[in-house]
């Protein structure tokens, strides 16, 4: 295997230099070729290479059956996913050409693909999260019976068409709870990062503009909570908030917003001070400050909308990895409380059958469905940050 | 007939933005043979540092040649392979940048950079180019040249990092020397010396180069021919000699025209008045450093006082004391005969209105992200108490006074504006709060000479219409020639010498303004070779500075 792998990598070094050769030589020299550096042109055989691996294993998974079968199922899994979401993303970027005011014209004729897929999935969660109540067949605490984890809802497999996604450990319906998941992690980790923003965000303006020894207090005590692994920290202040939430009586799902918040604070304090540095040293602070301008005047009119494209970058990072924070309290034990759903305790629920996957894949998908919808969300926020940056900078590649 | 060195023939360069190639160079031919100097001039955007780099093959990213040839010594190098450009490119042609502060790699010996493209090449060894470079740092007048070159580039100067550059590019020897605007970001006392250094080792190893620069004076100095270039397009292509006596085309004309903007002299200021702004026996000090000592100087209403003096002489410090950004440690500061405070927060609203500050850089001057009309209506609204349509008609007023159109400029964004229109913007926002004197920093000096003219002639304009003082601060001694009444000359934080413009520019000096005067390069294509020839290589620049202290 390790053969056949370096074998190719090195026949396609000559087979490169032939492409361009022969690319300038049929186009006569037109500037693509031209300038075309070899690696580049190594880059482009390679990638052929692997789309025709693609394709004959491909076809080599229809062709299998029985158990043989079994080595294709993700795979094929990924390829259906892929065309499907292309499929999906290219015709609801030519939707948006069509439809709607001008404005939103412009924007999709000149978004990318990756853009338009990220667009969609968010707006897709969005819906879901919000309607979760109305799209979903049953309750997210209802127990439905047999514990049945097959997917697919094919008898033939032993699936259960009443229940596509199939039923968790304690039977209760895995589609209702995915659904209802969306709500539960996706609004909380929303509340999170806008809460993180804000404290984070305000603060670090603030010693920025300010400096001094407002800034020296603030970073030094931002230094502080950064020395503490962010997880370790996380579950300690949980653990403790646990025992207050049991005496005071408030749920302890607000006190992990605050905890997980307050801990991301820091990194947003961090990126705003820096960015708000390099802003205040430009002339129109200071002909803005000589003007006799207030701090909130300066922070929020002239700073802020400076800073908005690397905020805007950070807070789509950022919310990914609240998100991810979530699930790994929640798969800890200590995050959302059962029985509400939540992507990250349903990974860890349904975790052992993920070692069926040699000879019953249908098994082992099911606590892959949970860690996939964490996953697109994840992709698609983060092309869709990608092409924010790339249009508010001018970044060129 | 000598050699013919570099053929460019057609040569068309596109530029990628908005996802489409946009043609910035329509087709220029170039000539050059062996050891001849070309001067390439134009405004910014005229596409001269691109030719200048497509002449080694080479393109900036984004950029690419679309059609034309350039043959550098019978190599084609459009369709060169990137390995016969390597063999060429730093033993055969070599490129001056225009900052030599950003182009050393701040983590190596300016030595080690120095060697690194004579061995690369095998031109020569590692200790015989060390030696050489020394013999070349020696040529070109860098003190101390044995140990020099073991320094990190921070540690030595601007002028001096720029000759280092040049004796860098020396190094192979090569055949084609590319300069562009190697002298703009210096002083011109640094300056000149740069110029005579590198004059002089152009000529001593009959190396040809194409010399890039905006400065008309500087280029008649250094070249043997000049090509104008005009937003990518060729003008008129002259020896220098010819060019600048008898320029054919309108555009060059016009720009020859510049330099020639003067306003006349007002009467003298009567003896009783008093002074827009009085500054007096100012020292002042960054931390612990002192930056300046003892300065005293008035500014009357409707008079522009210029500032002039190298960088780090404090005339910016000097500013920044009037406006109270750098509270001064003793003296104080007088508006209309009353003291104000000394930092700019104690200040009331209305003294903070009544001097008003326009900026070098209009880039950093104006938020990006926020509208013309926003800019412009902001002071208004904060000084004035003005709102909606009175706000609007106000600032319409202001835009109209700029000689911008309201309607087509309200909406816009900085960005959206060149240069000149933003130098502009920034000029209106300093009215728009209605002050009786402005500071302005350096307003021209990154402006192209047509686009500097025009906001010249509106500053003054401006000041007969207003009634306003001006403090001037520059560094080009053309411009306060343009602009001035009143001149205060500036070094190492001390008032030099002061007095009105004519007394300034006629003789006796003090040492420094004389110095100051005969640095600035002239029209004259002979006037480096006699100036040179009248003080001898070793008294012009810093290196008479030196000696004057």
């Amino acid at each position: 295997m390790m053969i056949w792998l370096l074998g190719i990598l090195v026949v396609a070094l000559p087979v490169a230099y032939g492409f361009r050769m022969a690319g300038q030589k049929l186009t006569g020299n037109a500037p693509r070729f031209r300038d075309m550096p070899s690696g580049v042109a190594y880059g482009y055989v390679i990638g052929a290479v692997v789309l025709v691996w693609l394709v004959w294993t491909y076809i080599a998974s229809w062709l299998a059956e029985g158990p043989a079968a079994n080595q294709y199922f993700f795979f094929r899994i990924a390829i259906h996913g892929f065309l499907i979401f292309s499929v999906m993303a290219i015709s609801f970027r030519w939707l948006g050409t069509k439809v709607g005011p001008e404005f939103t014209k412009k924007l999709f004729r000149n978004m990318p693909a990756t853009a338009a897929f990220g667009i969609l999935i968010i707006i897709i969660y969005a819906v879901v999260s919000i309607f979760a109540g109305v799209i979903a067949p049953y309750g997210q605490e209802e127990i439905l019976g047999a514990a049945n984890v097959v997917p697919g809802g094919n008898p033939a497999f032993g699936g259960d068409p009443a229940y596509p996604l199939g039923t968790d450990q304690i039977g209760r319906d895995i589609l209702s709870r995915l659904i209802y998941g969306a709500q539960n992690t996706v609004g909380i980790a929303f509340v999170t990062t806008c809460l993180a923003f804000f404290v984070g965000g305000s603060l670090g303006f603030l010693a920025a503009t300010l400096q001094g020894w407002l800034d020296q207090v603030i970073s030094r005590t931002v230094d502080v909570l950064m020395a503490i692994p962010a997880l370790i920290f996380a579950l300690l202040l949980m653990t403790i908030a646990t025992v207050w939430a049991n005496e005071l009586g408030v749920n302890r799902t607000i006190f992990m917003v605050l905890i997980i918040a307050l801990i991301d604070s820091t990194r947003v304090f961090r990126l705003a001070r820096a960015v708000g540095l390099n802003i205040v040293v430009m002339d129109y602070i200071e002909a803005a400050k000589l003007r006799g301008e207030g701090l909130s005047y300066l922070i929020f009119k002239e700073i802020l909308p400076n800073a908005t494209a690397p905020l805007l970058a950070e807070f789509g990072l950022r919310f990914c990895f609240v998100f991810l924070t979530i699930a790994s309290l929640s798969f800890l034990g200590v995050g959302i409380q059962p029985p509400l759903a939540d992507w990250g305790t349903m990974v860890k629920d349904l975790s052992q059958f993920i070692n069926f996957a040699a000879f019953a894949p249908q098994v082992a998908a099911a606590p892959l469905l949970a860690a996939s919808a964490i996953a697109l969300l994840t992709v698609a926020v983060n092309f869709v940050v990608d092409w924010m940056l790339h249009k508010s900078s001018g970044l060129k590649e | 007939m000598t050699e013919q060195l570099l053929k460019i023939r057609g040569l068309k360069i596109e530029g990628r933005s908005d996802e489409m190639w946009n043609q910035i160079v329509n087709g220029v031919d170039i000539d050059l043979m062996k050891g001849e100097v070309l001067g390439l001039i134009g405004e910014s955007g005229a596409g001269k540092s691109t030719v200048g780099l497509a002449a080694m093959g080479f393109t900036r990213d984004g950029c690419r040649i679309s059609e034309g040839t350039v043959e550098f010594d019978g190599v084609d190098l459009v369709n060169a392979a990137a390995s016969v450009k390597r063999g060429l490119l730093g033993k055969r042609i070599a490129y001056v940048a225009q900052s030599a502060a950003a182009s050393f790699n701040p983590a190596h010996k300016i030595i080690d950079q120095h060697t690194e493209g004579p061995t690369q090449h095998g031109v020569m060894g590692k200790k015989e180019s060390e030696m050489d470079g020394m013999e070349l740092y020696e040529k070109l007048r860098l003190p101390d040249p044995e140990n020099i070159g073991f320094r990190y580039p921070h540690q030595v100067s601007g002028g001096q990092l720029q000759r280092a550059m040049t004796a860098m590019a020396m190094a192979c020897r090569p055949d084609l020397i590319i300069f562009d605007e190697p002298t703009t970001a210096l002083d011109v006392t640094t300056q000149i010396e740069v110029l005579a250094s590198i004059r002089q080792i152009v000529e001593e190893f009959d190396t040809a180069a194409i010399y890039i620069t905006h400065d008309l004076a500087v280029v008649a100095q250094m070249s043997d021919k000049i090509k104008v270039l005009l937003k990518g397009d060729e003008v008129e292509e002259a020896d220098t000699r010819t060019m600048l006596s008898a320029p054919t085309q309108e555009y060059t004309k016009s720009l020859w025209a510049v330099r020639s903007f003067q306003r006349p002299s007002k009467p003298p200021v009567p003896t009783s008045a008093t002074p827009v702004i009085s500054v007096q026996n100012v020292t002042a000090a960054y931390g612990t450093v002192p930056v300046l000592h003892d300065v005293s100087f008035d500014i009357h209403e409707g008079r522009t006082v210029a500032v002039v003096g190298e960088s780090g002489s404090g005339k910016s410090t000097a500013a920044r004391c009037i406006t109270g950004l750098l509270p001064p440690v003793s003296g104080t500061i007088e508006f209309d005969g009353v003291a104000m405070p000394l930092d700019y927060r104690k200040r009331t609203k209305d003294q903070l209105r009544q001097a008003q500050m326009i900026y070098q850089m209009a880039d950093t001057a104006l938020n990006p992200r926020k509208s013309i009309g926003e800019i412009i209506g902001r002071p208004v609204e904060f000084y004035m108490g003005l709102k909606g349509a009175a706000k609007r008609k106000r600032v319409d007023e202001l835009l109209d006074q700029i000689e911008l159109e309201p309607s087509q400029y309200f909406h816009r964004l900085p960005s959206e504006l060149s240069g000149g229109q933003k130098q502009r913007i920034g000029i209106a926002r300093a009215l728009a709060a209605e002050p009786k004197f402005i500071i302005c920093d350096e307003v021209t000096s990154a402006l192209d000479q047509l686009v500097a003219e025009g906001i010249l002639r509106l500053l003054a304009k401006l000041q007969d219409d207003l009634k306003l003082s001006y403090m001037f601060i520059t560094h080009d001694l053309a411009t306060v020639r343009a602009i001035s009444d009143e001149v205060v000359v500036m070094k190492d934080g001390r008032v030099v010498e002061q007095g009105t413009k004519d007394e300034m520019f006629k003789p006796p000096h003090h040492p420094y303004t004389d110095l100051l005067l005969s640095s600035v390069p002239e029209m004259d294509p002979d006037w480096l070779t006699n100036l040179l020839n009248e003080r001898g290589v070793d008294n012009i620049g810093d290196a008479a500075v030196g000696k004057m202290t």
